[in-house]
């Protein structure tokens, strides 16, 4: 089949960047759409043009690495798959498709479809783990995890970090990302201690990002590759709501010593 | 070049403790007095940059993907062993050490392996507190399934993205540090060189990848958990990035590499569907627990498996392998995958599969739980595929996947450069010629977790190591030998692209150095590997600069790594005149055509010495004992 691309190109940050538009020729059904974009690539170099960057390393959709927007959606009109798990025979000869990266003041593009995903790791940093140093854990089974728990758990715990709730979300928000990490850990018995503080200081490094607010759109969780649910953001306001009632800093111990 | 192992002496079980005991200790004030470098994130590097941040060093970890949870460990499905014995069926550490020395072909070592074993019980209990939610059986303990290779339940589990969440616990950790402010965290950052000074590795070049600046890096030790050379192969398993250039120059400043050829090659992965194609899907070891390999009896059988009556079926590993059926070690299933393909018994439409069944599993426990069991992986592959796995058999054949071989270490994980350490699969240690599944998970955080921590301590504490900083004259002496191989590729402006280069090489490696190897196709794979580098030094295409985000330029840089490789594993490959795990000589096979080891000549671990360009690497060799596992013809008959 064949397709007309148009595609973002932008030389680097500074740059204001344009739409280019290219022919996909022979395009394969059973190539992935990174594949896809791996052909058009090798033809611009030949012809000595800048092959189109963007971002990819696993191919199996579970690193997080890629990630664009084609017409409008991000990772495409699949749902639940990623760009490089999207594959070339859900699409139709002669269909013309408009690729760009994450748009979100707190991604700001590096070149092309490559976008600054840096605030997620800032946000985990904030408070994203259990404070437990190697060596000190109690043995695997000391503590009972109920299924349901480990179940609810593991599903917001699937989340690859891509950043596509991000891109969908009118106001920008980071929120399905943030709530998946908290509810991951905030539903296991081992995240309880410091469940409220970590809400509390990974909201605030959210928003010190300048991701937007949630207002409840969902256009998260409709274009989420691992189907992260919208319950995970429930769960991340009633714990910040409850460490501003509850919450507070470190009490002092006096006489410790 | 001296080999000196340093593997410990007396009764095994106590080998480790008494090791750590005698190690040398850093005190606590003194620790963050010293700087580490620890190159790559993934399991083995971010679990080690984060107990060593816990520690109180100085690190800084570098990873060239845009965030440390990237590192290809995230990839990783099945699951990760541990002797917890907590299913009650006979296992115990040494059942677990005995199974792996045996899997790896007798050609590991005992003292590597036995260690391995005690340390998998506290990495279990590492993630759980660290919050990774393994599957719970309703009582809310942890639930466990077999792999291949053994007989006994211990492979912990997580759905079938195990390796994503135990990466992302060691990604979290080193959040933390990172948030503590005792790790500093370079994303978009590829290590080009190691810079050695005095006989010692005192850091890294490495290229900023957004900017293109070369910049320089000093540290009292670098820590190499870089991962496997399987992309020589061009397609594999791996993740597209994946690359040997750090182990690489390691290697051309003085690393010995071990095992080279030993690679491994995965029975269960999707069947390559055309020349575009950019890499291969895994799908999980663990799907032979419940499904079924076939082919048709018939040669040339081309009707669909639906319309292939039962007794027309060769289920041929439950045949051959009565008592491990399939789930014989990965070694074993893809060589048998081979033969029936190459009687002309292949399924799909190039000849080149198999089909693994789950129609006779879905019937005995139903839908329901084969897709608790395995539905992201049947997902992922109706995805790739279009082929709905629980209506017909899926097609699986068999990929590079794992790289048993690596940088050749001493038993505290050090090179032969002092002060230069290797992790996880960059290592050469304790896989043998063959890895089992799920053991990969288990090696990388056992070494950065649980040996690094000990063995950096008496490093630093039993040598002098002078205070310098990247204003030392080696440094730019490198700098400009990396600057110089960027410009050098950049201006070749030949008429080939990079990724027809690595294609190229990939054909040579998996035609003449990949499940079936022999001298003569070895000597041919040697010659084309050197015309195509020749090739690639004067036609290659690198478009763009060396001062922006390049992605030609990186790729560039690593293929052109992977042509001398390649030919490394040729050489180790030929002069191996055995068949071991998974280096299988056609002219080494029993009658009835398994593997064929000669324990007299080749039970050594080969370690190759870089010395200079255009000369022939020179061959050491560290001789293997064997106290406590006999070595035997392995049957899993």
């Amino acid at each position: 089949m064949n397709l007309t691309l148009h595609v973002w190109r932008q030389k680097n940050a500074a740059d204001k960047g344009k739409m280019v538009r290219y022919e996909a020729k022979n395009i394969n059904p059973d190539m992935s759409f990174l594949e896809m974009l791996d052909v058009v690539n090798e033809d611009l170099i030949t012809r000595g043009e800048e092959p189109i960057t963007f971002e990819h390393d696993c191919r199996e959709g579970i690193c997080g690495s890629c990630g664009f927007v084609i017409n409008g959606t991000p990772h495409g009109p699949q749902r639940g798959t990623t760009v490089c798990q999207l594959h070339m025979r859900h699409f139709s000869d002669g269909d013309v498709l408009y690729l760009e990266p994450w748009r979100a003041k707190a991604f700001p593009v590096i070149k092309d479809l490559v976008v600054d995903r840096s605030a997620f790791d800032r946000i985990i940093s904030a408070g994203g783990y259990v404070s437990v140093s190697t060596g000190s854990a109690p043995d695997g089974n000391a503590i009972p995890v109920p299924k349901q728990a480990a179940d609810l758990s593991m599903d917001a715990a699937a989340c690859i970090g891509c950043g596509a709730c991000v891109a969908s979300c009118p106001n920008a928000s980071a929120s399905l990302f943030t709530a998946a990490k908290i509810s991951h850990l905030g539903l296991l018995p081992q995240g309880q201690p410091e469940r409220l503080n970590r809400a509390e200081a990974m909201v605030a490094q959210m928003n010190e990002e300048l991701f937007g607010s949630c207002t409840n759109i969902g256009e998260c969780e409709a274009v989420c590759p691992k189907g992260i649910k919208l319950e995970v953001i429930a769960r991340m306001n009633r714990d910040f709501i409850k460490a501003s009632f509850v919450g507070r800093d470190e009490v002092e111990v006096a006489g410790a010593g | 070049m001296q080999l000196d192992s340093k593997l410990p002496s007396g009764p095994i079980e106590l080998a480790w403790d008494k090791t750590r005991f005698e190690m040398k200790l850093v005190n606590p004030a003194n620790k963050r007095k010293h700087n580490l470098i620890v190159v790559g994130s993934g399991l083995a590097g971010a679990s080690a940059a984060a107990s060593l941040g816990e520690l109180g060093y100085n690190v800084q970890c570098f990873c060239f993907q845009d965030s440390p949870r990237r590192a290809h460990s995230i990839a990783a499905q099945g699951g990760i062993n541990a002797a917890k014995n907590y299913q009650n069926d006979g296992d115990s550490i040494y059942r677990l050490f005995y199974d792996t020395v045996k899997g790896g072909d007798f050609r590991a070592r005992e003292a590597n392996v036995y260690r391995l074993a005690q340390i998998s019980v506290n990495i279990i209990d590492q993630c759980v507190a660290q919050g990774v939610p393994f599957a719970r059986e309703y009582g809310g303990l942890l639930s466990n399934r077999s792999f291949g290779g053994a007989q006994v339940s211990r492979t912990f589990y997580a759905r079938g993205q195990t390796g994503q969440q135990l990466l992302l616990g060691a990604y979290q950790a080193l959040e933390r540090q990172v948030h503590a402010g005792k790790v500093k965290m370079f994303p978009r950052t590829e290590m080009l060189d190691l810079v050695v000074i005095d006989g010692r590795a005192r850091g890294i070049v490495a290229r900023d990848l957004v900017t293109g600046k070369i910049q320089s890096y000093a540290a009292d030790a670098v820590l190499l958990a870089t991962g496997g050379y399987g992309n020589v192969f061009y397609l594999s398993t791996n993740a597209k990035g994946s690359n040997a250039t750090a182990i690489w120059r390691a290697y051309k400043r003085g690393a010995a590499f071990g095992n080279p050829c030993f690679t491994q090659i995965h029975p269960t992965c999707i069947p390559v569907s055309g020349d575009y194609q950019s890499k291969l899907t895994l799908m999980s070891e663990s799907l032979r627990n419940d499904g079924r390999i076939w082919v048709p009896k018939k040669a040339g059988d081309k009707r669909p498996p639906n319309q292939i009556p039962e007794a027309e079926r060769d289920y041929y590993l439950e045949r051959r392998y009565p008592s491990f059926g399939n789930l014989v070690p990965r070694d074993v299933a893809s060589r048998n995958a081979k033969a029936v393909c190459d009687e002309g018994r292949g399924v799909g439409e190039t000849g080149l599969g198999v089909y693994l069944d789950f129609g006779e599993a879905i019937s005995r426990l139903g839908k329901h739980t084969i897709a608790e069991r395995y539905g992201n992986l049947f997902e992922m592959y109706n995805r790739i595929t279009g082929e709905d796995p629980y209506q017909v058999p899926m097609r699986i054949y068999p990929a590079i996947h794992y790289t048993m071989g690596g940088l050749w270490v001493d038993y505290n994980l050090m090179t032969t450069v002092p002060g230069l350490f290797a992790l996880g699969e960059a290592n050469f240690s304790d896989h043998g010629a063959n890895r089992l599944g799920a053991s990969a998970l288990m090696q990388g955080l056992s070494d950065g977790y649980f040996v690094i921590p000990y063995t950096i301590g008496n490093y630093i504490a039993s040598n002098k190591i002078e205070k310098l900083d990247t204003s030392h004259p080696a440094f730019g002496q490198v700098e400009s030998e990396v600057q110089s191989r960027i410009k050098k590729l950049l201006e070749v402006k030949g008429q080939r692209t990079v990724a027809s280069f690595h294609r190229d090489l990939g054909k040579i490696m998996w035609e003449l150095c990949g499940m079936a190897r022999n001298a003569a196709g070895l000597e041919e794979a040697i010659g084309k590997i050197i015309c195509l580098r020749d090739e690639f030094q004067h036609g290659v295409k690198v478009t763009g600069s060396g001062e922006e985000l390049n992605q030609q330029l990186e790729n560039a840089g690593r293929v052109s790594d992977f042509l001398e490789l390649g030919e490394l594993m040729c050489r180790d490959a030929l002069h191996r005149n055995e068949s071991c795990g998974g280096h299988f000589r056609e002219e080494y096979q029993t009658p009835d055509g398994e593997a064929l080891r000669d324990d007299e000549h080749f039970s050594y671990v080969a370690a190759w010495e870089y010395a200079g360009p255009d000369k022939l690497p020179v061959l050491n060799k560290e001789p293997l004992e064997f106290n406590y596992v006999h070595p035997s013809q392995r049957s899993y008959k």
